[in-house]
């Protein structure tokens, strides 16, 4: 089962994990099997927010929700069960700064 | 014709004392074969309907609870294949059909015992709300209904409904696993456990709000958890929690007056305690206490012995209890327990000893809202003939409580510090002096 390890890190924080020890983390977790994917992403203030109404498309600058830590990577990974996930999520370098949120992936449906 | 009557009679009898007994049993292994809660409860309902109908005509199996188990899992897989949800691929499905080979899945007694025990872990997962595995537990390991959790809990029986569809819809789309935790986690999951039961038993000895003081179903409900607990996991802190709620509950009876008014442990009539319960929960202290791997809940307990082995509050060895608050604030600090060490210090050492420590945690600003603060520190100035601080303090902590009968209790001291202030209106200096 696939579930998705959201990184939130306050603004000032978004640095404070080394970039080397971030993606020695992703390379032990790909090593072991256990990563999909992972990305760091730029402060939310790069962010445009895409909505579809009445058939147009309305953008606006800036992220959804206004709160004080922000989505700064994630980790789509492969666990058991949410135990195995919750363990790997702990493992996350930035986890010590901010919250990772772990998320169980929704398969389409057929 | 009157002999089947009463064998039907007998077998009738026979299966409300197996559901008594065995219900929660049978859940907790079809929940494992069925990887469904829902699935589960369902399917165990349907296997004691297929008992009250077979048993009297076919008698009543040799095994019942195995029996059940079979029952259960059959009618769930015919359910599913009913509902043509059925598939080799759905993993519910497969595991069940994996578990019509495996006999020994349901009658080897180890493993149902893991079963109940996979419940509770599951039931108090971390990753539900506190709420959540509250409800959760008192639903699924306790088997009480719906109705009779939201009554315990004054909460409106649809929230409580919701709470508990949640939590189960939660454990199947996060995929939260019917595990017994490894040994590297188990001491913190096993933490969550005891938090769960203590809750439950603390709601029912002392409700946090509500006209009655004492929810005597709870707190029972939560011992009977803690014993099963410690049969099925004997860890020092199970033992000790068990302990530790038993000796609470053996004064229940004293505690408050007929009319419901609250009665201080001091002034409690020590021969309404519960001989049986302390000599139990003493017992289970010890046993803790021998294991040397206890912790806080434990070390409360043996505050708690301490006490039900006194003949009264002044012949009470606080000496002892004082160390025992010393070693609990060193495992788990907290403002509360350093109260709690202040009143003992005040029992020990005296009022004006004890008054200063209060002051010190009062000024400190941690317990500014915890009536039990200032109704502590009310109780130590009114000791000391410091009648209007203790007015202050009394009508502080009457602002602060939300329970009938400790109003009704701090109004009566609050009247008995105004009239001693009248009374001793002369000799309050000489007191004041003395007290110092």
């Amino acid at each position: 089962m696939k579930y998705l390890c959201l990184v939130y890190l306050e603004e000032e924080k978004l640095r404070a994990v080394p970039d080397h020890e971030c993606r020695a983390c992703g390379n032990g977790f790909r090593e072991r099997g256990l990563l999909v994917a992972a990305e760091a992403l730029q402060p939310v203030k790069t962010a445009t927010t895409v909505r579809v109404r009445n058939g147009k498309v309305a953008i606006t600058d800036g992220p959804f929700a206004e709160t004080k830590e922000q989505l700064a990577g994630f980790y789509l990974i492969e666990a058991r069960d949410l135990n195995d996930a919750i363990q790997v999520a702990a493992k996350i370098p930035p986890a010590r700064e901010g919250s990772v949120e772990v998320r169980p992936i929704r398969e389409l449906d057929a | 014709m009157i002999d089947g009557v009463v064998a039907a009679d007998s077998v009738h009898e026979t299966l409300n004392a197996v559901y008594l007994s065995e219900s929660r049993r049978v859940l907790a292994t079809l929940i494992r074969l069925l990887g469904d809660f829902d699935a589960a409860e369902e399917a165990m309902h349907d296997a004691f309907r297929a008992a009250l109908e077979q048993w009297p005509r076919d008698g009543v199996p040799s095994n019942p609870r195995a029996w059940l188990v079979s029952a259960g899992r059959f009618k769930a897989i015919d359910a599913m294949r009913r509902q043509k949800r059925f598939d080799p691929l759905d993993e519910a499905g497969a595991a069940a059909e994996i578990a019509v080979e495996d006999t020994a899945a349901w009658t080897d007694e180890e493993s149902v015992e893991d079963d109940r025990l996979r419940l509770i872990f599951t039931c108090c997962h971390p990753a539900l709300s506190p709420d959540a595995q509250v409800a959760l537990t008192l639903r699924e390991v306790c088997g009480l209904t719906t109705e009779e959790i939201a009554h315990a809990f004054l909460t409106p029986p649809a929230t409580l409904a919701q709470r508990i569809v949640r939590a189960k819809a939660k454990i199947r789309d996060a995929r939260i696993p019917y595990h017994v935790p490894a040994q590297a986690e188990l001491q913190e999951r096993l933490d969550a456990v005891l938090r769960v039961i203590y809750l439950v038993f603390n709601e029912g000895y002392a409700a946090s709000s509500g006209s009655s003081l004492t929810r005597h179903d709870l707190s029972g409900e939560a011992i009977r958890l803690g014993r099963l607990l410690v049969e099925l996991l004997p860890e020092p802190e199970a033992i000790g929690l068990l302990g530790l709620m038993l000796l609470h509950e053996s004064r229940r009876d004293a505690r408050s007056s007929p009319t419901g008014e609250v009665i201080l442990l001091e002034d409690q009539d020590r021969s309404l305690w519960n001989g049986d319960q302390i000599v139990e929960g003493t017992r289970l202290v010890e046993q803790s206490l021998a294991s040397r791997r206890f912790g806080p809940y434990t070390i409360q307990a043996a505050i708690s012995a301490v006490h039900a082995e006194a003949p009264s509050a002044a012949r009470t060895d606080w000496a002892e209890i004082v160390g025992l608050y010393d070693a609990l604030l060193r495992l788990t600090p907290s403002p509360v327990i350093e109260l709690n060490r202040a009143v003992a210090i005040a029992m020990r050492d005296g009022p004006a000893a004890g008054l200063a420590l209060v002051d010190a945690i009062l000024d400190r600003g941690d317990l500014a809202d915890y009536r039990l603060a200032h109704a502590t520190r009310a109780e130590l100035c009114r000791r000391l003939g410091r009648c209007a601080d203790a007015r202050a303090s009394y009508t502080r902590a009457l602002a602060l409580t939300k329970l009938e009968p400790e109003r009704r209790f701090l109004e009566r001291r609050l009247a008995d510090v105004r009239r001693d202030a009248k009374d001793t209106k002369d000799t309050k200096d000489t007191k004041n002096k003395k007290a110092k």
